[in-house]
């Protein structure tokens, strides 16, 4: 696979991994996070961290779009499939998010829901017109990776006059959760909890661009460096990020050039505004209310809002007493500082939202990574 | 149409009007949403290369 | 088994009946209510097909002669899929290789096999017909017969066209002794071909995953593959397939059974580039992804080239490998040294696998 291949190449892994050890210096940690849920996945699958040097630590961030989405706005898909007698569509990884009541979009499904997964926002416009006679609601989740598709869905409905197509929207924004992370008393309070730097997102910077980090680099002298998906890019955003450190740098990098831009996909964020607006707050699993970080429907849209359409208010619910979700997903605390991690809350029963996706830095970690808490005798 | 390694698939190409037949994109839930540059990726791969030859002199010297 | 039902077996009817419309007709309510249509359904469909002296002699079951003092081995299993027909393969042919290779994986060469089919009210005859003919020739090639059998029909709605339950039965050669729970640290691990076809051919098809290739799913009887495997190392410790859950799922089951940990090599393990391909544009990992034409099998070390020999010069086995080695690990985790040069869990599967959004 062509420029997928030549990006996983564990010779040239190693050798990154020499320079590392070479460059970041003894005396020193080096903490970075990781934002994208795409990044964390990379390394847990392929073993990046194994390649790092000891004094470099990986903070898995909140880029995992179902982990950070509300337990609130997964009852209201579920309400709409078992109140409203709606089909519900929406991306796989969404389906086993839990919600109240124990359910989840599965679970609700096991209860007569019409809840149907779906590869693609066009996928759900093929279900509502093959299906006249039903409400057809698309739970749109994500980051502004997702949000030019269901743009160009809600856009389609229009043009085609569907009048059973709505949409509720969930999408939320990467630049909003990352200034909230830095402006959290813990991070903010120099040598608590040490982030050095960022891997900006890959997908997401393909989207947006890279200007717009160049505020927090600035704002908040902190070095970003935009990194593909596959796990010699991230390698070698890690060796970009020790640099500038090295050097007091703070800049805004881009390891990804291949495919991003300080602009972005202009056609792609035309599509968005034209639908879309900025929602003055949204609440996001794990860090709670924050200002300006999600989209909602334009008024021009209203009719494709399947909150308008359905008389399904929003009704925040906390997250389980014991979860540190919130903490994790801020770099606050590992995983393992979790005390039910692994033991009631693992992937077959998340209790955290950081279980939910493989993404997650809970359930990577579990997955991926748990033998390092262990050690394991291996014989020859 | 876009081909992955002997894969097949149709997605949109509507968020990335630019893209000719035989350009590489970077595909997100059955839609392109960006090319890849392929005269960058080289230079990205030659940036790792050049840190493997950097390595080579040190081990060397 | 109540008086009333007698669509099992073949009865012998008396007087002319009109045949079976194959090609415009479709199952109906009255195939499955015991008389004359089931009785018909039975002997042009399944009887046709099946052909074998236990079933001409029309019983409700099969009274099979048992080798003095043999060991049996007796698997069963439901066969349930979307779509029915899917590129190297169909229901039929899915529901003889299962359970043939369920029986198989315990050492035993299997001998008979009994089906039941659910068939769902409206599913056409010709359909039907091909399955149960697919079927029939994936037991000739296994080396099998389909000695009882059984039909009923649900109303439109409560079925998906049609599901397949069989079960197998399989005798165990003097000597041998196959379990999940027979793994030893040290022991080599052996993968008998490429990973994910079978998953990667079935999803190709499903609706609003569509996506082209030429793969195909590995389906496949493997009791020759193991007579040849056992014939060269009478004292395989493990045999399994590595069906729902791929070969991460069926090496975890193993690892929790015998109380090992295991250590596989990314890298050895063999996947075609095409199979790899589909996993990324979907976002499934190849080791999680269900096969049907192959196995696993643990083997003490001093044994592994014979039996990798023996893989090697069976067709089902050609692309087989060493994965790995079993190893001492009192938390039975299986790892993994990735290609990439790191090492990580290769965890039990949790849930269905879904395919990733970001």
């Amino acid at each position: 696979m062509k420029y997928i291949d030549e990006f996983r190449d564990g010779d040239v892994a190693r050798r990154i991994a020499d320079r590392l050890a070479t460059e970041a210096r003894a005396d020193r940690q080096y903490s970075f996070m990781e934002f994208c849920g795409g990044h964390t996945h990379a390394i847990s699958r392929y073993g990046v961290s194994e390649l790092l040097p000891a004094n470099v630590r990986m903070i898995h961030g909140p880029g995992c779009p179902v982990c950070v989405l509300p337990i609130g706005r997964v009852d209201m898909a579920i309400r709409l499939a078992l109140e409203h007698d709606v089909i519900v569509c929406t991306y796989g990884d969404t389906m086993r998010v839990p919600a109240s009541d124990s359910l989840s979009l599965t679970k609700a499904k096991a209860r007569g829901g019409d809840i149907r997964m779906v590869y693609s926002a066009a996928d759900a416009l093929t279900v509502a017109r093959d299906n006249p006679e039903r409400q057809v609601v698309f739970f749109a989740i994500g980051f502004e990776t997702t949000t030019p598709p269901t743009a160009l869905a809600i856009l389609r409905a229009q043009r085609e006059g569907l009048k059973n197509f709505s949409v509720l929207c969930c999408h939320v924004l990467t630049p909003s959760a990352i200034t909230h992370i830095l402006e959290s008393p813990e991070v903010r309070q120099y040598g608590t909890v040490p982030i050095d730097g960022f891997i900006g997102p890959a997908h997401v910077s393909i989207v947006i661009g890279a200007a717009p980090y160049e505020h927090f680099a600035e704002e908040y002298r902190k070095p970003v460096v935009i990194a593909g998906f596959e796990p010699l890019d991230v390698m070698q955003a890690i060796l970009m990020l020790v640099r500038q450190v090295n050097e007091g740098r703070a800049h805004v990098e881009n390891e990804f050039t291949r495919a991003v831009d300080r602009d972005g996909n202009l056609a792609a964020q035309q599509k968005v505004s034209e639908v879309f607006e900025l929602r003055p707050s949204f609440e996001w699993r794990g860090l709670g209310e924050v200002p300006y970080s999600a989209l909602k429907i334009r008024p021009a849209f209203a009719e494709f809002d399947a909150e308008r359409r359905f008389d399904v208010g929003y009704t925040p619910v906390a997250d389980n007493k014991a979860c540190e979700c919130g903490a994790i997903l801020r770099g606050v605390k590992k995983p393992t500082d979790c005390k039910i991690f692994g033991t009631v809350c693992t992937p077959e029963n998340p209790i955290g939202s950081c279980m939910v996706s493989s993404e997650g830095a809970c359930a990577a970690h579990y997955a991926y990574g748990r033998f390092k808490d262990i050690p394991v005798k291996v014989s020859a | 149409m876009v081909n992955l390694g002997g894969i097949r698939k149709e997605v949109s190409i509507e968020l990335v009007p630019q893209a000719q037949v035989g350009d590489y994109v970077i595909v997100h839930v059955g839609h392109a949403i960006g090319m890849i540059d392929p005269d960058e990726a080289e230079r990205t791969l030659a940036l790792f290369g050049e840190m493997s030859a950097m390595a080579a002199t040190e081990s060397a010297a | 088994m109540n008086a009333r039902d007698d669509s099992k077996g073949g009865t012998v009817r008396a007087g002319y009946v009109r045949p079976l419309d194959i090609r415009n007709g479709r199952i109906d309510m009255g195939h499955g209510a015991g008389g004359r249509a089931a009785s018909q359904l039975i002997e042009e469909i399944f009887l046709a097909a099946f052909d074998n002296p236990f079933l001409r002699q029309g019983n409700d079951g099969a009274s099979l002669a048992i080798p003095q003092g043999a060991r049996l081995v007796m698997a069963t299993d439901a066969h349930v899929i979307s779509p029915l027909f899917f590129p190297g393969g169909d229901i039929g042919a899915l529901s003889v290789h299962g359970t043939v290779n369920d029986v198989a994986m315990m050492g035993a060469t299997p001998l008979w096999l009994s089906a039941s089919f659910i068939l769902e009210e409206g599913f056409p005859l010709a359909d039907l017909k091909r399955i149960v003919q697919s079927m029939a020739a994936a037991a000739r090639e296994a080396g099998v017969a389909v000695v009882t059998g059984d039909t009923k029909v649900v109303e439109q709605g409560k079925g998906d066209g049609v599901f397949i339950s069989t079960t197998g039965v399989g005798v165990v050669p003097h000597g041998i002794d196959v379990s999940g729970a027979h793994a030893r640290p040290g022991d080599v691990i052996l993968l008998s071909g490429t990973v994910g076809d079978h998953g990667v051919a079935v999803l190709s098809q499903r609706e609003s995953l569509e996506f082209e290739t030429t793969i195909v799913s590995d389906t496949a009887a493997l009791n020759g593959l193991v007579a040849d495997m056992l014939a060269a190392c009478p004292a395989i410790r493990t045999l399994r397939d590595p069906t729902r859950g791929g070969v991460a799922t069926t090496l975890n089951e193993i690892a929790r059974q015998s109380g090992v940990g295991m250590l596989l090599d990314e890298a050895a393990i063999p996947v075609k580039p095409e199979v790899d391909a589909a996993c990324e544009l979907l976002g499934l990992d190849p080791l999680y992804v269900a096969n049907e034409g192959k196995l696993l099998a643990i083997v003490p070390a001093d044994q592994a080239d014979a039996v990798l020999a023996a893989m090697r010069a069976h067709p089902h086995g050609a692309d087989a490998a060493c994965i790995g080695s079993v190893t001492e690990d009192p938390h039975h985790f299986v790892q993994m040294n990735t290609r990439f040069g790191g090492r990580r869990v290769v965890d039990w599967l949790s849930g269905e696998q879904l395919p990733r959004i970001c």
